[in-house]
């Protein structure tokens, strides 16, 4: 780890810049907003259950928040990653200096994952007790294993009385709804993180926490959705090679996996609406009041980045997948099609903010590019390149797997 | 049984936690006598640049490398001089090779050519941190690892930098940086382990035409601040509100 | 606490309670809030004391002069009397002792710093003596016919 300078290797400068400046954020500053606004949208979509009493996602919000609490334990790794001293990350809960919209995040943070495990606890309270006692005194070892975690998870309260599972209910009404503010505001902050950088002319506006929090919410609802089609299409599948006919049919999981797809894509058609509306607000309004920094923002948005926000980000990320979940009878094929489109989309939202941010230079006459590493050569390329992108990306899944081995979230009865 | 074993398990953590917890824990910012130091303190370090006597030597970029241990061969650099040259249709061409740390010896900018005939005016315009009065890089440290002095220097704490790159974003004028080998944030420190010796910075020192001078700006009578009290001078990028404490004489308007 | 609903709220402040004390042992003690507030001035005072003790390394010329007068004197006396010695030879740092020889740069890199002419009228380097280093006998050294300390007797 001994001298190197960050972002030498990815950043191609152009015309007059700065002798210090670099592409600083890369592929992990991408991630990072990108995961956690995962977290928060499939935090949301659960909640609208549980909390709105939507009664059309009682089979979603389970998977949601478990799935959200495998997406909450990656989403500060981007950030580790980043980090050129990642073992003193922990001083952001020990000397936090809360002008900064970093440092806050720990506390937000801290809070939000305190709040959705307890959420989980109560939810499955009632499974971890009856777990627990029908292994106690089980042989073999892994039924000591799993007793063991059952009764460390049950924290002691084994009453499973009506009225107690009632207590239970209540419980994760009111941290559902707690919840909600908590998830906008941990998301709504990573906003803040970009909108408050006075010195980047394409960051600072005040439009950055909502845009960021309703694109959470869109690539959120929309990452569950197709996690909960894959894991369905898999079952069904499995299903018909078996051929147990004491089992349901296939044909039946796909009516309802179809059925719960199509009245959660309503939820997803909003919030994209609004955040398509305030992302082009804002653009608009760059436009119109042109102030300084306007003739460099201009070269970037409309020439340089053209192809990677008019067509990748707008035509791609949302006006397809838009019509595409509008049409009249909806299958499987087009909705997995829209939404991994609609991922991809706001993948390509934070990508052109937090790069397309760093394209100019703040002498506002230069330009500077990123050339993400793709084959790494060192710890450096490798965690800020397309392989740590793709630890990052594929780790909630690893994760939602060993934890739905305790928790179990998917029942398709 | 499991009811009293419970209830032991409960009053031993509790006991646990309560012993375990020094009262210091929760002492969570410790404001002592601080801010009275401020108002007696009369000293406030400011920087005077005069851009019609620089010469684009780069001297001054090479005694703070040297001086100040940032790898000789690195683009980054704490101070660095920057040359426009403004061509009579308006056009503006900038540079600054290296951050001029070997001086501005081609006549070509920006690899172009450039007939002499077509520049209207060209200068040098050397740049370093401002030691700003609203700092917007201490401002976004979620650590406390970069901080204000009384006397207005913005130091980083290279022992408890992450390296999260927030203030690298939050300057306006680009001083900071990542260093090569402690890979924490760096930037100019006015020199302060001089300065407090009676000494100028470095780039001070090494600068043959007094294109930049260094002062107390708490102190009427320093040569610094009588300029800067008496005649026309201006800061960089004012628009950000956060009052720089370097101003240069002959600024131009083309200047970034 | 005869409710259950409350015990993952144990495991919280348990948390917390962790949090904290692991930060009384890691966070030095004279970590606080400054002169500059909250805002500008939280950070580890011993830090600054740190800082003022990083290594001088430039002495100026007021270092030179005791032990090289005759160099000193004749530099003094010419035009090049506002270059530092350190500007050519190196940051003097602790020499004789360390480091016990300086450099002495006889590159024409070193000289065209300021003598490679560029046509700037609005600038004081116009008004410097300046050569193309392309045509001025490329290839030598300047301090062959130039006498660097005193260039303004020609030759040695």
């Amino acid at each position: 780890m001994e001298g190197y300078i960050h972002g030498l290797e990815w950043t191609v400068k152009e015309l007059f810049t700065y002798p210090n400046e670099f592409i600083t954020w890369s592929i992990q500053i991408v991630m990072y907003p990108y995961m956690t606004g995962l977290v928060a949208g499939a935090f949301v979509l659960s909640s609208l259950y549980h909390v709105f009493g939507q009664e059309d996602l009682k089979d979603l919000a389970k998977f949601a928040l478990v799935f959200s609490f495998a997406l909450l334990l990656v989403a500060p790794m981007p950030l580790m990653f980043h980090l050129q001293h990642p073992l003193r990350g922990m001083e952001v809960f020990f000397t936090p200096h809360f002008t900064s919209a970093i440092s806050a995040f720990g506390i937000v943070f801290f809070t939000y994952s305190m709040v959705v495990s307890t959420e989980i606890w109560f939810v499955y309270r009632k499974f971890f007790v009856e777990q627990a006692l029908s292994l106690k005194g089980k042989e073999g070892l892994v039924n000591r294993f799993k007793w063991l975690i059952y009764t460390a998870l049950t924290l002691g309260a084994y009453d499973i009385s009506e009225e107690a599972l009632h207590k239970d209910e209540r419980a994760v009404k009111i941290l559902a709804a707690i919840g909600i503010p908590v998830a906008c505001f941990l998301h709504g902050y990573a906003g803040f993180i970009f909108g408050s950088v006075k010195a980047n002319a394409l960051w600072m506006t005040p439009l950055m926490p909502v845009i960021f929090i309703m694109s959470a919410i869109v690539s959120g609802i929309a990452l569950c959705m197709l996690t909960y089609i894959v894991i369905m299409e898999w079952k069904k599948f499995r299903i018909k090679r078996a051929r147990k006919p004491w089992e349901v049919t296939a044909e039946e999981v796909g009516g309802v996996e179809l059925d719960l797809m199509r009245k959660t894509s309503k939820y997803l058609i909003g919030f994209l609406i609004a955040a398509i509306t305030l992302e082009l607000l804002d653009l608009v309004f760059r436009g119109y009041t042109a102030v300084k920094s306007w003739d460099i923002l201009r070269s970037v948005i409309y020439e340089r980045d053209f192809f990677k926000i008019f067509i990748l980000q707008y035509t791609f990320g949302d006006l397809i997948p838009f019509i595409m979940l509008l049409m009249p009878r909806p299958t499987v094929r087009r909705l997995v099609v829209a939404l991994v489109l609609v991922l991809f989309g706001v993948f390509m939202m934070r990508w052109n903010v937090v790069i397309g941010g760093q394209a100019f230079s703040l002498t506002f006459a230069g330009y500077m590019d990123y050339h993400i590493p793709i084959i790494p050569h060192n710890i450096e390329t490798f965690k800020e390149g397309v392989m740590g992108a793709l630890v990052i990306g594929i780790m909630p899944f690893v994760l939602f797997w060993g934890i739905n081995k305790i928790v179990p979230s998917l029942k398709y009865k | 049984m499991r009811q009293t074993r419970r209830e032991f398990l409960k009053t031993i953590t509790r006991g646990a936690i309560a012993t375990a917890l020094p009262i210091g824990a929760f002492k969570f910012l410790s404001p002592r006598e601080a801010r009275a130091a401020v108002a007696s303190s009369n000293v406030r370090w400011g920087f005077l640049v005069d851009t019609y006597k620089c010469v684009g030597c780069g001297f001054c970029v090479k005694a703070c490398k040297l001086e100040n241990e940032v790898p000789y061969d690195a683009p980054v650099t704490r101070t660095w001089v920057e040359r426009y040259v403004i061509l009579k249709n308006g056009r503006m061409l900038a540079d600054t090779p290296m951050g001029a740390r070997d001086g501005f010896t081609d006549p070509k900018v920006q690899e172009q050519e450039v007939n002499p005939r077509d520049i209207a005016k060209a200068f040098f315009v050397p740049k370093l941190c401002n030691q700003c009065e609203n700092p917007p890089c201490v401002q976004v440290c979620p650590v406390g690892a970069t901080y204000q002095r009384a006397d207005g220097v913005v130091l980083v704490d290279r022992s408890w930098c992450i390296g999260c790159g927030y203030c690298i974003m939050a300057c306006p004028y680009g001083v900071r940086f990542f260093h090569p080998i402690y890979h924490t944030a760096e930037k100019c420190t006015f020199c302060i382990h001089r300065l407090v010796k009676g000494m100028n910075t470095a780039c001070v020192d090494a600068c043959p035409f007094g294109a930049r001078k260094v002062g107390n700006l708490k102190d009427p009578n320093d040569p610094v601040t009588q300029v800067i009290l008496n005649q026309r001078v201006a800061v960089l990028k004012p628009e950000y509100g956060t009052k720089p404490q370097a101003f240069y004489i002959g600024l131009d308007e083309n200047v970034r | 606490m005869k409710s259950h609903v409350l015990r993952p709220l144990w495991v919280v402040l348990v948390v917390i309670g962790l949090i904290l004390v692991a930060r009384y042992f890691v966070v030095p003690p004279d970590f606080g809030i400054y002169e500059r507030g909250f805002m500008y001035g939280f950070h580890r005072k011993s830090n600054e004391k740190e800082w003022e003790a990083f290594k001088v390394k430039y002495r100026t010329k007021t270092y030179c002069k005791d032990c090289h007068p005759d160099k000193y004197e004749s530099n003094m006396s010419s035009k090049h009397h506002v270059i530092q010695c350190e500007n050519c030879h190196g940051p003097a740092i602790d020499h004789p002792e360390n480091p016990p020889k300086l450099t002495i740069n006889r590159k024409r890199s070193l000289c065209i710093r300021c003598h490679a002419y560029l046509p700037y009228p609005t600038s004081q380097r116009a008004k410097i003596k300046g050569i193309d280093p392309k045509e001025h006998n490329p290839g030598m050294e300047c301090v062959t016919c130039h006498n660097p300390h005193k260039p303004d007797m020609e030759g040695w």
